[in-house]
């Protein structure tokens, strides 16, 4: 079924179509027409679930927690303020090993006040062992809510999908609404073999000492790795059922590329079009999509990376008192390669800030021009 | 004879609780009526200790540990998973300290019973952070010394009335019950099981080693702060309608006070003033059982 709507509306039907059992989530700007949509499909009983209506995120997240304990398919979402008031619950949600999926609409962080586009609150997040994807596109977002699933539930890591503010989320754009049965032929339901049961009891996050504490994280690291390769199959798999296939990450024009774009959701959607015009002008230029951020694709970056020319990372997000989070963990990933290029390190489009065509392509000339990068970071466009 | 109080126990010895722990008791009396259909959620307190460190347990129940502020948000989300999985039996419990309570996770507790979530939120009450090393706490009562109200500035604020505040959400059904009137308790988690939606039970448990008390005494003085009135034992029908459990003739409250370290500093004024406080309330709580009375007649007669 062919339907036109907004990325916020693709996030409540993914959760409708991978037919999640317990929402709770509290609304904020500019999610509310996630919870919206569910409120209402579970009101109509197109969606059979258990809607808890919470008084803060805080307490979605934990109840989240308790519905994926009891052995629940479980959704929330929620942005920026909200994000950062889970932060404990997060960190307390992996730990527990639950494979909760979460929307989180990336809106900057207060004071001042903004409900536009930027995502350093869920980089914020990024060492709370949550998988993290970035979305491109609506129908990317509604895709993914279901891809989450099926990765999180493998090896029962929470996982958050990440869309810009307004850009995704309030942009209408055609989906194809994938049909049930395929979709639950694609995602059977979840059985969970760790869940609070009366007949097998047992204590789960007891008082655990450095003798086993240590290990317990490590079985985290190597079970969020293993995402790397279950992105890859369950893409494909994905692809093959749906027609669209997706990875860790998206190349474009890349094979024969010097001058490698290394950006994230709608910023890498919007240079496309720069790209083409500029191979036009003779620039070898070519994109990289980080799509998956957490686990980080290190392996696959240094393939798709290394022994190019030069490189530049725009990263909508700052760390601050270091750079963006794209950008250092790509160069990061890089640092032993020797054929590792000089990586350029752009800021841009902070609060919601436009990053248009042209900005891009500022970008892109300014490395292209500059023999070899100079200082950490550039504030591209910034009125000092 | 027929025992009054359930043969069965759900919880084991072993565990990691300080002599004389009140907490325990509570928990044991809890689980012989709740059985072992039950789902435990545990916050921060000193029940995240006392249950036993990885791999040991002792309460012999499913127990999901969680974060200090979110018992009762948990305990929701558990109800509601076990509801989408055909599973309306199991009793769903919340078990946290006074601190979890009345402090840091009031604000949940208070989204869950205005949602009159179906589940049972338990407080056993020690009356200040014990499992940090007694520190004051919205529970602990005017006059006692912890380790930041000490003595030359003990605690000036009175003991916040949580009951209270459950039943302004007209919460079908919130009790107070003490380890040293087992069988009440039991009664009281029987009402909490049966009643349908958000239950709370506000137990009364005394700490040897915050209340500076010895061990043997801690049933002793859990049962004298019923009998001067200090912690009345009751029961609150849909926010509304009160019942004394008992009305005991009041013993003088020194007796209560006397045996316990916390209230040595105490001038016979300071107990005298801490006495106004408890008669203040006592009345109060008298007077709304008696408005409440037509209430519970009518019930008896349908």
């Amino acid at each position: 079924m062919q339907k036109v709507m907004m990325g916020n509306h693709a996030l409540s039907w993914g959760a409708k179509l991978s037919r999640a059992e317990v929402i709770a989530a509290y609304p904020i700007t500019p999610q509310t027409e996630v919870v919206e949509l569910l409120s209402n499909m579970c009101a109509d009983g197109s969606l059979k679930a258990e809607f808890i209506k919470v008084e803060s995120e805080h307490s979605a997240m934990a109840a989240s927690m308790g519905a994926a304990a009891a052995g629940a398919r479980t959704f929330t979402a929620t942005s920026s303020q909200g994000l950062a008031l889970m932060h404990e619950v997060l960190h307390w949600a992996t730990g527990a090993r639950l494979p909760i999926v979460m929307g989180n609409i990336n809106r900057a962080m207060a004071p001042p006040w903004s409900i536009w586009t930027e995502q350093t609150d869920s980089i914020a997040q990024r060492d709370t062992g949550w998988i993290q994807i970035y979305t491109s596109s609506i129908q990317e977002i509604m895709d993914s809510v279901i891809q989450a699933y099926k990765v999180a539930e493998q090896i029962y890591i929470p996982t958050m999908l990440v869309l810009d503010s307004f850009v995704l989320s309030h942009t209408n754009e055609n989906c194809d609404i994938p049909d049930q049965d395929k979709v639950d032929a694609y995602l059977p339901r979840f059985e969970n073999a760790y869940r609070l049961n009366t007949d097998k009891p047992a204590a789960f996050g007891g008082l655990t000492g450095p003798d086993w504490y240590y290990e317990l994280r490590y079985k985290i690291e190597r079970d969020i790795q293993k995402a790397i390769p279950l992105f890859t199959e369950t893409g494909k798999e994905f692809g093959e059922m749906f027609g669209r296939e997706y990875g860790l990450v998206e190349t474009y024009k890349l094979d024969d590329a010097d001058v490698v774009l290394v950006a994230s959701a709608s910023i890498a959607s919007t240079a496309r079009p720069v790209i083409d015009a500029m191979r036009k002008e003779g620039h070898k230029v070519g994109l990289v999509r980080i799509r998956v951020f957490r686990p980080f694709p290190s392996e696959l970056l240094r393939k798709l990376l290394a022994g190019r020319k030069k490189v530049l990372v725009i990263d909508r997000n700052i760390s601050f008192g270091m750079s963006g989070a794209f950008y250092a963990e790509t160069k990061a990933a890089l640092y032993n390669e020797k054929k590792a290029p000089p990586m350029w390190g752009y800021i841009a489009g902070l609060g919601g800030r436009d990053v248009p065509l042209n900005v891009i392509r500022d970008m892109i000339e300014q490395t292209i021009a500059e023999e070899h990068p100079e200082g950490d970071i550039v504030w591209i466009g910034v009125k000092r | 004879m027929k025992y009054t109080i359930p043969e069965q126990e759900i919880m084991c010895s072993g565990h990691k609780a300080c002599q004389g722990c009140g907490a325990t008791l509570a928990m044991r009396y809890a689980l012989k009526a709740l059985g072992p259909k039950t789902i435990l959620t545990i916050p921060a307190c000193c029940w995240s200790v006392i249950d036993g460190p990885f791999p040991y347990s002792s309460v012999g129940v499913p127990l999901f540990h969680t974060a200090f502020e979110t018992a009762a948000s948990v305990a929701s989300g558990i109800r509601a998973g076990l509801t989408m999985r055909g599973d309306t039996e199991t009793n769903v419990v919340a078990w946290a300290g006074d601190g979890g309570t009345f402090d840091i996770g009031i604000q949940a507790l208070s989204g869950t019973v205005e949602r009159n979530d179906n589940v049972i939120y338990i407080c056993y009450d020690n009356e200040a952070y014990m499992n940090t090393g007694v520190q004051r706490s919205s529970a602990t009562p005017w006059g006692a010394v912890t380790t930041t109200t000490p003595p030359r500035h003990f605690k000036k604020e009175r003991k916040k009335d949580m009951m209270g505040i459950l039943a302004a959400h007209s919460i079908p059904y919130t009790a107070s019950a003490s380890i040293a009137y087992p069988e009440d308790l039991i009664k009281k988690v029987n009402r909490a099981k049966e009643t349908p939606g958000a239950k709370f039970l506000h137990i009364f448990a005394s700490c040897p080693p915050g209340w500076k008390t010895a061990p043997e005494l801690s049933v002793q003085l859990a049962r004298l702060a019923v009998q001067t009135h200090v912690f009345p034992l009751y029961e609150i029908y849909e926010g509304r309608y009160y019942k004394l459990s008992m009305d005991p003739k009041k013993k003088p409250i020194i007796d209560y006070i006397k045996p316990q370290g916390r209230f040595r500093h105490l001038t016979e004024e300071q107990v005298a003033e801490m006495d106004k406080q408890v008669d203040e309330r006592y009345d109060r709580l008298k007077e709304q059982a008696e408005r409440s009375k037509p209430w519970f007649e009518k019930q008896k007669k349908n």
